[in-house]
């Protein structure tokens, strides 16, 4: 009777940290998600304020404001509890995002939106970066020593989860309303912002009915609890160190990996393979709905053989494989590899530009081609007309919108699945791998830094990095690729040599 | 295991300043007023190396220690 209901209370715990983490990171993606219609909105081009903002706001919550969050929300998780700290992260994060579906656009109250999305963006980082470490050690300090792994890889899925929310979410608003209804002021877009306050009154009424972690609320009753944890982290030199080695042995591969998976490969299929966006985001739904239970799986698995070498395989298999992966998925969406039997122009459309010499003429044709095999693209040809040569000099050829053949969708959502199979592999064992690093009394502190660093600043660099590679080596695709795997190829290293696999069975120290 | 430890120590420091001139080697090399891309505008890179420094200097330490000896194991 008594096992039944340590069951029960069990999760219950997983269930209210798990929502509670899915929200706030649903919260944080559509944000980006919707990147392209809230620049239009907040960010008008041609003021260059407001583009400042613009670029502070989507750069400062994933590199400058979540490590911060992770100190600040860590200290006060050490100091004053788990349950409380992160009930906090989860009103402050979803308030934020409420309030930035409320704010009018700058069209209506001028520079005082981009100002305000960015205070309310800030905020937003700030939370996050002290959510998951809280949700963690919640987890980790109520589970039993022989299946912490497993009880905190749910909380793991949430990353993911609140990925899948955000896009499906996003979907349904999308499919349901015209473009002009969506992006319009008080339009379409606002509504996966607005449904954010329904999933965090939910949560945070669940929330409110837990119980602090025991080895928190036992630490309090002894009088026990760090004095400053901030100093006692990283002053200590044996604690210290250890902190550096969860990030560079560990964390930061992870974020790489994680981010490659999930983001580089998401905006890969849409600007360099150039597919149709309801198209690339099903491939990525349908990848990340079969590759979810891998965290719940290799969180098991990680109780039974050690965490280290279930993170470290995933690093190198991201190592061995993205260039062949990522290649398989630019050279199967070219056309010629389609093998189809004819092409059916089933649209076109032609206009011409006069150009700023006043006699040549800049035409554009988009002609909509339908494939024999139900695969579609839109075909833009630009060609310049030279009216006193009478030539038309061919220009360049740009192929979008590719609806691929089913075959080739099916073959590119098994590819996606395993780009997130090794993010499962990485993330699923992470949490439990982190808080038996640290001391119960500092262990919110310590374990929040590396993790927000490895996610926040490696991982959200892959992007910039891509391009910064991009522009000096133009003619490799895949040349923005090397930063992902150089650095989940160090961290290999510094795991395999520095890291340890053994388990600790006992976190209350 | 520990001797290739502690040598790796010296990978590790040099690590540190050679990422942190890479950095700096971009942003002289990408900063553009007039450039759209977001690789051309100075805030992103003051932010990147703001971060990167302490980062940076976080891999120097790990390195000294490993050099010294702080991550052997008693076998």
């Amino acid at each position: 009777m008594k096992q039944a209901s340590e069951a029960g209370v069990l999760r219950k715990v997983i269930g209210a940290s798990s929502l509670g983490t899915m929200i706030e990171w649903y919260d944080f993606y559509i944000f980006g998600m919707l990147a392209k219609t809230i620049s239009t909105e907040f960010f008008p081009e041609g003021n260059s304020t407001a583009a400042l903002l613009s670029t502070l706001a989507i750069f400062a919550a994933g590199f400058i404001v979540r490590p911060f969050g992770a100190l600040f929300f860590g200290r006060l998780g050490d100091l004053l509890g788990r349950k409380s700290t992160f009930l906090l992260t989860l009103v402050l994060m979803g308030g934020s995002t409420f309030l930035i579906g409320l704010v009018p656009g700058y069209h209506s109250i001028g520079i005082a939106a981009p100002l305000i999305v960015l205070l309310l963006r800030l905020l937003q980082g700030l939370a996050l970066g002290g959510e998951y470490g809280g949700a963690a050690t919640y987890v980790a300090e109520h589970a039993p020593p022989g299946k912490r792994g497993f009880y905190t890889s749910w909380i793991q899925t949430t990353a993911t989860l609140g990925l899948f929310l955000a896009l499906g979410v996003i979907m349904l608003v999308k499919m349901n309303l015209s473009d002009e209804r969506f992006n319009a002021e008080w339009g379409g877009w606002r509504y996966p912002f607005w449904f954010s306050i329904v999933l965090v009154v939910v949560s945070v009424y669940i929330r409110l009915k837990m119980e602090e972690s025991p080895l928190f609320a036992r630490l309090k009753t002894e009088g026990k609890v760090a004095k400053n944890p901030l100093k006692e982290s990283f002053r200590n030199k044996a604690n210290f160190k250890m902190v550096l080695l969860a990030l560079f042995g560990a964390a930061m591969g992870q974020g790489v990996i994680w981010y490659t998976g999930q983001f580089y490969a998401q905006s890969f299929l849409e600007t360099k393979v150039a597919l149709n966006f309801e198209q690339s985001r099903s491939i990525l739904l349908w990848a990340i709905l079969l590759a979810t239970p891998f965290f719940i799986v290799f969180g098991w698995l990680s109780d039974k053989v050690g965490r280290k070498w279930i993170m470290l395989a995933g690093m190198l298999l991201g190592v061995l494989t993205y260039r062949p992966i990522f290649n398989c998925l630019l050279e199967d969406a070219r056309m010629e590899k389609w093998q189809v039997e004819n092409t059916i122009p089933d649209a076109s459309k032609r206009q011409s530009t006069l150009l700023k010499n006043g006699s040549d003429s800049l035409i554009q044709t988009t002609e909509h081609i339908t494939f024999s095999n139900g695969a579609a693209c839109i075909k833009e040809q630009t060609d310049t007309l030279q009216v006193a040569s009478g030539t038309l000099v061919k220009g360049k050829t740009v192929i979008k919108d590719k609806l691929l053949p089913r075959p080739v969708y099916w073959k590119f959502v098994g590819l996606v699945f395993l780009l997130i199979f090794y993010v499962t592999m990485v993330y699923g064992p992470i949490a439990a791998f982190l808080v038996e690093l640290f001391p119960v009394h500092i262990r919110y502190t310590s374990m929040s830094l590396p993790y927000h660093i490895g996610n926040g600043v490696f991982g959200g660099l892959v992007p910039f990095i891509g391009v910064l590679l991009q522009t000096t080596f133009t003619e490799d695709p895949l040349v923005g690729l090397w930063y992902p795997i150089g650095i989940a190829a160090l961290s290999l290293i510094i795991g395999t040599v520095y890291l340890s696999n053994k388990i600790d069975k006992d976190v209350t120290d | 295991m520990n001797t290739i430890r502690k040598i790796l120590g010296i990978v590790w420091l040099l690590l540190g300043p050679a990422v942190v001139c890479f950095l700096f080697a971009g942003a002289a090399h990408n900063i553009d007023p007039e450039g759209k891309k977001d690789i051309n505008n100075p805030v992103i890179w003051i932010i990147i190396i703001t971060i990167f420094l302490p980062i940076a200097v976080g891999l120097m330490i790990f390195g000294w220690y490993a050099l010294k000896g702080e991550y052997t194991r008693k076998s």
